[in-house]
């Protein structure tokens, strides 16, 4: 089972990528879970939301305190937030930045599997908005592809309607562009 | 009638206890409860109607010769129509006398 | 046909209330109720369900708002949670007396203070007593079948009383997962169209609530009691019909991995789900752990409840409430006065478990697991436990 972790702030689509994923995998007939941190939305605030996916029928209403995957869709939360708090042996950490991957390793000593996109860069180019909840799923999927690519964009087209094709170009341009290490 | 037996058993009951009959509040006489009644001096009447607008029993009745009377099965003899009768018209007279 | 969606629960619930064609939704907003009754607004406002959405001030006004929309022979249906249920409690007790099937979504949530919007029952548990048919439901799944069940066993004829079902807030009412969700048709095979038992017609004129005097009142106590309680019948006849049409199963009590158990756990609502990871764990080490999941609490199902316990030396009970003061578990309470009258009884251990949505946690079942089996080696109940409570 995949245990996913969104960092993001209120309004940025955190809750919406974990929906995504969760639909995905649902049409992939996989067993799904998607869900925000209970509780008020404040626009702007850091904001976590959860997925789960696996093959087998989930039976677990706890949050997800040991994520085996994190997705960090603002830079800024770096500095505010122990993003890798919590993380799995063996899990994987996605980051939204502009830096370079070994200077976001150095910087905040993440040990784990790593994938760096410059999400913002590619979500302004692509949608015109600093919206990357889509693009870190890009990435996400470039590292770790459990659920279908075809079953996910049809998750981007139904949701976002006529924004659906810049949605996509920015979550396969994320695919390509990602720079993925492993543990070290 | 279920609603007037006194002491229904439980499964005599309408549904919800509700009556089922339409204006069964007529069966009881409120005019039992009264200790002075409205008595009208038709000579100052001037047929108005105040009193059967303001009468909260609804007991109040314009008779055939055009003034109103009060339904004594109903009039509680709580002496509203007495107060609003702009022509004092109507007073109260002891059910005793 | 069934399709398999991915669907927040809240909004799988609204639609299967969209799918029974209520006539009449008034509701006001409250935390975490809130995306079922905005769903169902959209769905009157956009033409897809032929309802009358009537907003209202308060939730005594949206309840009492339901007593005269049932009354008047409308399929009605509202959902509150927490403040919003208590604010509603003088009217909550009118529906059952005057017979009205109103049906109502309770997204259990804690109740103040201090303030707290997030789950546990203590909404409900306050509500214990209000003659409403109640039920619990653990995933999005449950609540679309039950929400559709509760509109036929609400109208059923020899019942026609008011049905709540419980759904837990946030851990299952903001939860997106997979649902099969039935069609307009299948509904219709299995619902038919609401005629109450009687209505406020002006052709023929009733008067719905009149005084009860001493000598009525009783016998009118009485036969909200034995209709309740007879209303157990029909409630299984109807879930037999549910399983017909939908193929999945429901009962009054249910159990999972009991018959063998050395212990069990009672559990009521969405917990029930992690208490069966728990449980799962449990069995591949070899510890025989079972769950009993009441699935109906009112009327309760005394003789489910005593059958599935059979013999076993130590049932514990989860509950999500606190009696002050008094039994401390709602819950163990109930199910203790069930026991009472059985030859013999296990140990009943008390557990306070997800207080005003304190996290619960595979962990935390397990803690529960050792009590247990603690319970049952040393032969004595052990004091309720607040559990993860920090001393």
């Amino acid at each position: 089972m995949h245990e996913v972790r969104f960092h993001g702030r209120g309004g940025q689509g955190a809750v919406t990528s974990a929906e995504l994923l969760a639909q995905a995998a649902i049409a992939d007939g996989k067993s799904a879970q998607a869900f925000p941190s209970f509780g008020p939305e404040r626009r702007g605030a850091p904001v976590i939301a959860f997925a789960r996916v696996a093959d087998a029928i989930i039976r677990n209403r706890t949050a997800i305190s040991e994520p085996n995957i994190v997705i960090v869709l603002d830079p800024s939360l770096l500095r505010l937030v122990k993003v890798n708090q919590g993380l799995k042996e063996g899990g994987l950490i996605v980051v939204n930045s502009s830096k370079s991957l070994e200077k976001v390793r150095e910087e905040f000593g993440f040990k784990a599997r790593l994938v760096v996109v410059d999400a913002n860069h590619i979500a302004r180019e692509e949608i015109g908005r600093v919206i990357t909840n889509t693009t870190m799923l890009g990435a996400m999927l470039a590292a770790e592809p459990m659920v279908e690519q075809k079953t996910l964009e049809a998750a981007l087209e139904k949701r976002f309607g006529r924004l659906a094709p810049k949605n996509i170009s920015a979550f396969r341009r994320a695919q390509r562009e990602a720079v993925i290490s492993d543990a070290v | 009638m279920k609603y007037q037996n006194p002491k229904p058993k439980w499964s005599e009951l309408e549904t919800g206890t509700a009556i089922l009959t339409p204006g069964s509040a007529r069966a009881t006489h409120t005019g039992e409860w009264r200790s002075s009644r409205p008595v009208w001096n038709d000579e100052h009447c001037v047929q108005c109607g105040v009193c059967v607008i303001f009468c909260p029993e609804g007991c109040i009745a314009f008779q055939a010769d055009g003034y109103p009377k009060a339904d004594l099965d109903y009039c509680k003899g709580c002496g509203i129509c007495v107060q609003e009768c702009p022509t004092t018209s109507i007073a109260m007279q002891d059910e005793e006398e | 046909m069934e399709r398999r969606i991915g669907m927040e629960a809240s909004i799988a619930m609204a639609e299967a209330v969209g799918l029974c064609d209520a006539d009449v939704v008034s509701a006001y907003p409250i935390t975490p109720q809130t995306h079922i009754v905005e769903h169902l607004s959209e769905l009157v406002a956009n033409g897809e369900l032929d309802a009358n959405f009537v907003p209202v001030e308060s939730e005594h006004s949206a309840m009492s708002v339901c007593c005269g929309s049932s009354a008047a022979g409308a399929r009605t249906y509202t959902a509150t949670s927490s403040q919003g249920l208590a604010l509603m409690h003088e009217i909550l007790f009118i529906a059952p007396a005057l017979r009205l099937p109103i049906v109502m979504a309770v997204a259990n949530r804690s109740l103040s203070g201090p303030i707290s919007i997030w789950n546990d029952h203590s909404d409900i548990m306050a509500e214990r007593d209000i003659g409403w048919i109640q039920v619990f439901v653990e995933n999005a799944q449950e609540a679309i079948d039950l929400t559709i069940w509760s509109f036929r066993i609400a109208e059923d004829k020899r019942v026609s009383l008011p049905t709540i079902v419980n759904f837990d807030g946030f851990i299952l009412s903001h939860m997106i997962e997979p649902v099969l969700m039935p069609d307009r048709e299948q509904v219709q095979d299995f619902l038919p169209p609401f005629e109450p038992l009687q209505r406020l017609d002006i052709d023929n004129p009733v008067s719905m609530g009149p005084v009860g005097i001493p000598d009525v009142y009783t016998e009118a106590k009485y036969v909200q009691h034995k209709l309740l309680t007879d209303a157990y019948g029909p409630i299984v006849e109807t879930f037999g019909e549910l399983e017909k049409h939908f193929g999945r199963k429901y009962r009054p009590v249910e159990t999972y991995r009991a018959d063998d158990a050395d212990v069990l756990l009672l559990t009521m609502g969405a917990l029930g789900e992690t208490a069966m990871t728990a449980v799962d764990e449990r069995r591949k080490r070899g510890q025989k752990v079972g769950l009993i999941k009441l699935r109906l609490f009112r009327p309760f199902p005394y003789k489910d409840l005593l059958n599935a316990i059979g013999d076993k030396p130590v049932l514990g009970v989860m509950d999500r409430a606190v009696s002050f003061g008094g039994p401390v578990g709602p819950v163990a309470s109930e199910v203790k006065a069930a026991l009472f009258s059985a030859r013999k009884h296990p140990l009943v251990p008390e557990f306070i478990v997800g207080l005003g949505g304190r996290d619960t946690s595979i962990a935390d079942f397990h803690s529960i697991f050792d009590d247990l089996f603690e319970a049952a080696e040393r032969d004595t109940t052990p004091d309720p436990r607040f559990v993860g409570l920090r001393e």
